[in-house]
């Protein structure tokens, strides 16, 4: 193996990084090895495992979450690129033990088979439902065109989010 | 049905909300105190003989715990006992680029693959073999030293009744050749297993599998343990579709480095080494006559004649079921009277191949989809109206010994017919801007659960057993797995249903070694029906139980006793009755703790042939598609708006999650349809020996995202079947097998071409367009030295089943040997 | 999973410590602006920098400003969605906003930046896997290897640039402003690039790229962009045209066709679009002599998605069809 292609020796490339973000609106102060993803920092700093990885290279969507609010694909965000902001989860999306409409009508609907992509939909879909809460059925696929599903089909994903934008205007 | 509570209504699956909530834990979102790293280094080669590994330099790297080569894993294993060809690392030879070679354990994930890079490997190449013509081109050197010979790995033959006769007295003979090009499952999850040694000092290895069960033995095998000491815990799979079928070398290295270091060792595939897990869709090149009488309204089939060639890859896997399959089922789809069926798999320098979703059906389907549609073209024929009319009836045998129980095919026809404007449209549809639009038509039909078992034993193929609590509870118990197509909610529904509580009542414990009686796996399409009735048994048991102590309580007969509204009561005076705990307090009192059981066994298949265990299945669902296309004859580019697909189901459990399976089914038959496609490339053998995944990454795998989903219509056709639970089969796999062939008898009647290769890509339709064929596939099938046939009179010729020309067969495999014995002296 | 190789991450507040960083770093250092290109390609190993510099706190590369009449400037860090999105940009040059809208994916468009597509690596079939597969063909020429295996006699690497704004930028004759520690230089971007694999710009290791210069357009210029690939999200252009022509009373006064996806740098069809000069857009004539000059540029190679021939054949609709884009648009 080529081994000069991977840089193992230098110290200042093993100091550990610290940051403070906010999690799920719950501040988090840490100290983790420099090279790590969000999704990384997520899963294995925070044991938040609700983010999914399908690829690690922005191929999948299965590691979506809202960065201020954004829709960013957690495995190409260097953690250390964090400090200082807000981060939400799947973990974080329920209200007390309510869940949230998108949840609730993705349950019923059957836009989660495996569930493995559930997250990253969930979470491209409230970005856009805060967006645009009365989004077309064009626009919705439009919306979710960065996440993949290999259960579904996407049409009960589409049924779900259009459900629960209705749950979301009608004031539910 | 109205009287039923559970059973056909759109409710909540039962892990609905663990999945949205991200509360659902997959194989890896496990982890546990200590728990230790592992990387595979996987080969760089093709193939070549391993001379020397030296993981010193790998081992001195701080935070490494273990390197494992080959030579700790001297027992093969693999799915089937008659294929146990590989290594959980090679031992002496890797044969495809990306074959584990050796294992680091490490610290942490990133320590670990730094140091495979430091291990040493000196390899001595051998020559590469690329695909089947080549393999049968190449007997030299062989990839495996066992197999039929050269390296072909199995060669079969069957005559059913006098084809050569049946093909003579035919009107007309058609030919016809395609290619199917081979594809993976690509489930959103990668491979992951967490391996540790429990407090008691025995072996647990949780991982993303759809078969624990095979796990287990490969584990018992090749680790040389007790089996009874080894746990293996399906996690939820986040997507399997066959993919995860196999025992995985990574599995079995997890287990070891677990039990060498005595700390928990998790690994995590990347999206590239899932691409060399593979067991995808067998690239097939198949041939195909058909002998035909004209008939009153059109013709009939008097003979056929099939041949199929597959690219196995490097190893055995399902791949010699997967040959059979490429020719057992398609005889319950459309009349066939004489049937003869040649197929040969060859061995690669590939990732191996096996089961995908359809398993060995989809290809051959493809190709007689078509024909029949160039048929009846030839003919002047509707080819909806002659599938109607050549769908083979209910209650009967096929010539080669399937017992077609229900079908619903020709209500599937009609339903698509009817929703598509069929009639009207097909041949009338004008597109705007120069571009065309078609319609096409293709049915299928395939099998809820495999007759045989992998291991041929007496043993029940599922079982279930129900604890029932005071509270009113019950804990149903099933070794079959959830991989998303809701089997954990299929059991809850029928244990709901028939004991008249509701499906949160019950807990479900699935997937699990130590605690659940085995299920063979979620493959074949077999968990509902065959779990499905397991746990009906096991319920109506527990229903007796209750009953009996009801029935004294309330002093009416048990026979009046109904179950439902968690109640148990009395159908002549509803008033009178009590809550189902107490029923359940009630039967404790009087029996003790309370608990049954229920297990299921397909029931005798009528064959009698060696072959005859593939294809047999209780029940056989069935399905049509009609899809839309459009196509600009300019570019060849083709879209497909519209897809309506009917599915004879039996009886859906539930339609919510019924719909899901025949939308997700479409979906990935479109994927396969028109875009998706395992494949490989050789370098320049002047310049290189290089042979490798063309790009195993998820952007290069195509994989149709949501724009490129068409609108989709799904009808459910309910024709109960007596074999399935409340009538239900399968609808995992079925309604993928004609939308390949749809879309591309869709693209013929747009553009007039053909495309006889799947995928069906604007390439191929431009090369098309553009030759004076008007057709792009493959012009030749290679000569195969097939064996003498097994020649088996069908049903119709007074046959019994047997063929002739057999010599006694020994019935030996595993009988009774369910598990590997296990070596004394071994416990960890 | 796939982790990034271990690196010291810098994340300089003002242009100046960036760009001192990175002269300070030379060639260990990589910029770092969404992190959509060059994160893959650490994960990868195609590239190992041990330093890395965040431009995401520097100010000034996240305003967008001026106005139609003027031409706008549109700082290196602004996101794919921002441009996208942007009143401004989208009524000025309408091209634009669509070329953005039709990279990659929405959360991949909210993370990726203007001036990281226009440096956007260079892609090829043989170069954008990880270092195992790599191995496993023996590296080729852009990097650790000594064949290019699309070209196996080539003494060049032709790897294919792959941006989608490219193109439209050197149709519409934008600019880039280029800063170092030794100063700051204003180029257009059509001179930004090199028809190189390997040395694909115009850039000098140590220069950041701040701003990209959208020139004025009160109507009188009309752009266009169509992209060939094969699912309707995710995939990289296998071939990108972007058009663009002035019009005085509906003849063609200057016009400008730029081909991505077929070559190393984006290909300026200069002849091709001089067939439009002086006609009107839906003169077939000389809209058929554009279309067939253009496509003698494509010369595609075996590094994307797609069977050659037939990309070959696609050049000249996809130049047909933003040509007619053009016509239509007015
Ligand atoms: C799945 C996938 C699909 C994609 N599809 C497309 C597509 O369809 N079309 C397309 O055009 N792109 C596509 N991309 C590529 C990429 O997302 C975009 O090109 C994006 O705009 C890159 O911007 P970035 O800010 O993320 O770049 P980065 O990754 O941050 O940087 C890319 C390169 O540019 C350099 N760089 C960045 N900013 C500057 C600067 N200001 N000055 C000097 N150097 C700089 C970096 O050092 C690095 O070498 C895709 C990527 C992925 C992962
Ligand atoms: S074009 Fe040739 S040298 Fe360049 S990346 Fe591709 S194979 Fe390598
Ligand atoms: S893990 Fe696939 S996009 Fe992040
Ligand atoms: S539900 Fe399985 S991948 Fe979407």
């Amino acid at each position: 193996m080529a081994t000069d292609l991977i840089p193992l020796g230098d110290p200042s490339l093993r100091q550990k990084v610290r940051l403070e973000l906010v999690v799920n609106e719950e501040r988090r102060d840490l100290v983790i090895d420099g090279y790590k993803s969000l999704l990384e920092l997520l899963r294995e700093e925070l044991q938040l495992t609700g983010t999914k990885h399908g690829c690690e290279l922005g191929e999948c969507g299965a590691c979506a979450v809202l960065l201020d609010g954004q829709l960013v694909l957690s495995c190409l965000v260097a953690a250390v690129e964090c400090d200082g902001r807000s981060v939400q989860t799947v973990e974080g999306m329920q209200n007390g033990p309510t869940l949230h409409p998108l949840q609730s009508c993705f349950a019923d609907a059957g836009a989660a088979q495996c569930g493995y992509c559930t997250p990253g939909f969930l979470l491209a879909a409230k970005e856009l439902l805060e967006r645009k809460p009365d989004a077309t059925r064009a626009e919705i696929a439009e919306a979710l065109s960065g996440q993949l599903c290999r259960c579904t089909g996407y049409l009960q994903i589409f049924e779900a989010v259009e459900a629960a934008a209705a749950q979301l205007r009608g004031g539910r | 049905m109205s009287e039923h509570r559970v059973i056909g209504k759109p409710l909540r699956r039962v892990d609905g909300r663990a999945k949205v909530t991200g509360q659902t834990r997959f194989a890896d979102d496990l982890s546990l105190p200590g728990m230790l790293h592992m990387k595979l280094l996987r080969s760089t080669l093709p193939h070549a003989r391993i001379l020397a590994v030296d993981a010193s330099r790998a081992l001195a790297l701080p935070g490494v715990k273990l390197v494992l080569t080959g030579a700790d894993f001297p027992i093969p294993f693999g799915i089937l006992p008659v294929s146990q060809d590989e290594h959980a690392l090679c031992t002496d030879r890797v044969r495809f680029v990306g074959d584990p070679v050796a294992a680091v354990i490490a610290v942490d994930e990133l320590t670990a693959y730094e140091a495979t890079a430091l291990i040493d490997v000196r390899y001595e190449p051998l020559a590469t073999i690329a695909d089947s013509e080549e393999a049968l081109a190449t007997p030299e050197p062989r990839l495996h030293d066992y197999g039929d010979d050269g390296n072909v790995h199995k060669r079969i033959a069957f005559d059913f009744g006098d084809v050569d006769g049946a093909m003579a007295k035919s009107e007309r003979v058609f030919e016809d050749l395609a290619f199917f090009s081979g594809n993976t499952h690509l489930p959103i999850e990668q491979h992951a297993t967490l391996a540790y040694v429990d407090g008691d000092g025995k072996l647990v290895v949780a991982s993303s599998t759809q078969t624990p069960h095979y796990l287990h033995r490969a584990l018992a095998k090749v680790l040389q343990l007790r089996a009874a000491h080894i746990r293996v815990i399906a996690t939820p799979n986040g997507g399997g579709f066959g993919g995860k079928s196999d025992p995985f070398n990574h599995e079995i290295v997890a287990a070891r480095a677990a039990l060498v270091t005595g700390r928990p060792v998790k690994i995590a595939l990347t999206r590239e080494e899932v691409f060399y897990c593979h067991r995808g869709r067998h690239p097939v090149l198949m041939k195909v006559r058909t002998g035909v009488r004209k008939t009153e309204r059109g013709f009939e089939i008097v003979g056929q004649e099939l041949e199929t060639l597959l690219d196995g890859g490097a190893y055995g896997s399902y791949g010699v079921a997967s040959t059979f399959y490429t020719g057992a089922l398609q005889t319950v789809t459309y009349r066939i009277p004489h049937y003869r069926f040649r197929g040969c798999r060859t061995f690669t320098n590939k990732p191996p191949c096996g089961p995908k979703r359809g398993h060995g059906t989809p290809q051959p389907r493809f190709l007689l989809e078509v024909h029949i549609d160039k048929i009846c073209t030839a003919l002047g024929i509707d080819p909806a109206a002659w599938r109607i009319d050549n769908a083979v009836p209910p209650d009967s045998l096929t010539a080669n010994w399937l017992r077609v129980s229900s079908t619903g095919l020709v209500r599937c026809i009609e339903a698509v017919v009817k929703a598509s404007g069929w009639n009207e449209r097909r041949g009338q549809l004008r597109g705007d801007g120069g571009v065309a639009r078609g319609l096409g038509l293709a049915c299928s039909s395939y099998l809820c659960g495999a007759g045989l078992p992998i291991y041929w034993n007496e043993l029940p193929h599922s079982g279930v057993q129900l604890q029932l609590d005071r509270s009113g509870r019950v804990t149903a118990f099933s070794g079959a797995t959830e991989i998303g197509q809701g089997s954990d909610n299929v059991l809850v529904a029928i244990v709901a249903e028939v004991l008249g509580i509701d499906p949160l009542d019950v807990r479900c414990v699935t997937g699990d070694t130590d605690l659940t009686p085995v299920d063979l796996g979620s493959y074949s399409s077999r968990v509902t029906l065959m779990m499905g009735n397991a746990a009906i048994e096991a319920a109506e048991r527990a229903r007796l139980l209750l009953a009996g102590a009801v029935a004294e309580k309330l002093n009416v007969p048990a026979s009046r006793l109904v179950f439902a509204d968690r109640r148990v009561f009395d159908s002549e005076a509803p008033e009178n009755g009590v809550e189902f705990a107490v029923a359940v307090q009630l039967a404790e009192a009087k029996h003790g703790t309370l608990g049954t059981t229920g297990s299921y066994r397909p029931p005798k298949s009528p064959g009698d042939y060696k072959g005859a265990g593939v294809g047999p299945s209780p029940a056989y669902s069935y399905s049509a598609a009609v899809v839309e296309v459009e196509v600009d004859p300019a570019t060849g580019w083709l879209r497909v708006p519209k897809i309506w697909v009917a599915h004879d189901i039996g009886r859906a459990i539930n339609p919510v999650l019924a719909r899901g399976q025949v939308e997700g089914s479409v979906y990935m038959g479109l994927g396969e349809a028109l875009m998706e496609e395992q494949a490989y490339r050789r370098l320049p053998p002047k310049l290189s020996g290089a042979h490798v995944h063309k790009f195993p990454s998820l952007l290069e795998y195509k994989s149709p995202g949501t724009l490129d989903m068409p609108d989709v219509e799904t009808i459910l056709i309910e024709e109960p079947d007596p074999n399935g639970p409340f009538g239900a089969k399968e609808v995992g796999q079925g309604p993928l097998l004609p939308i390949m062939p749809a879309v591309a008898n869709a693209v013929f009647d747009a553009v007039g071409v053909r495309i006889d290769e799947v995928p069906i890509t604007p390439e191929k339709i431009a090369k098309a367009l553009a030759s004076t064929s008007r057709r792009y596939g493959p012009t030749r099938f290679p000569t195969i030295a097939w064996p003498e046939p097994l020649v088996v009179p069908t049903p119709a010729d007074g046959g019994d089943g047997k063929a002739t020309n057999e010599r006694p067969r020994k019935r030996e495999l595993a009988r009774g040997a369910v598990i590997a014995p296990p070596v004394e002296g071994k416990q960890p | 999973m796939m982790r990034l190789p271990r690196f010291q991450y810098f994340a300089p507040r003002t242009l100046k410590d960036a760009a001192g960083l990175l002269s300070h770093w030379g060639p260990e250092a990589s910029l770092v602006a969404g992190g959509t290109d060059l994160w893959p390609n650490m994960k990868r190993r195609q590239f190992t920098p041990t330093r890395v510099i965040g431009l995401r706190g520097v100010p000034e590369l996240h305003a967008i400003t001026g106005s139609p009449s003027t031409g706008m400037t549109v700082g290196a860090m602004i996101s794919l969605t921002a441009l996208e999105r942007h009143d401004g940009v989208a009524a000025m040059w309408p091209a634009l906003a669509h070329a953005a809208r039709l990279i990659s994916t929405p959360p991949l468009r909210n993370m990726g930046t203007l001036g990281g597509n226009l440096c956007l690596d260079t892609r090829c079939n043989y170069w954008n896997q990880t270092l195992e597969w790599r191995k496993s063909i023996d590296f080729c020429l852009k990097k650790a290897g000594s064949i290019c295996w699309v070209a196996t006699s080539s003494p060049r690497c032709w790897a294919v640039s792959s941006s989608d704004t490219a193109p439209v930028l050197c149709a519409i004759g934008a600019e880039v402003t280029l800063l170092s520690t030794e100063g700051e230089r204003r180029i257009p971007v059509t001179q930004l690039f090199r028809d190189d694999g390997i040395e694909y710009l115009n850039k000098r290791s140590n220069e950041i790229l701040t701003a990209v210069h959208l020139p004025p357009n009160g109507g009188e210029w009309r752009a266009s962009y169509r992209k060939l690939r094969r699912r309707g999200s995710f995939d990289f252009p296998v071939l990108g045209v972007a058009a663009a022509a002035r019009l005085d009373r509906g003849v063609v006064v200057e016009a400008r066709i730029v081909l991505t996806g077929v070559g190393s740098r984006p290909h300026e069809a200069t002849e091709a679009a001089e067939a439009l000069v002086g006609k009107r857009l839906d003169d077939p004539a000389a809209v058929a002599t554009a279309v067939e000059r253009a496509a003698r540029l494509a010369k595609p190679l075996d590094n994307t998605d797609f069977a050659l021939g037939w990309r070959k054949e696609m050049s000249r609709h996809h130049v047909a069809a933003a040509i007619a884009d053009l016509a239509a648009a007015g």
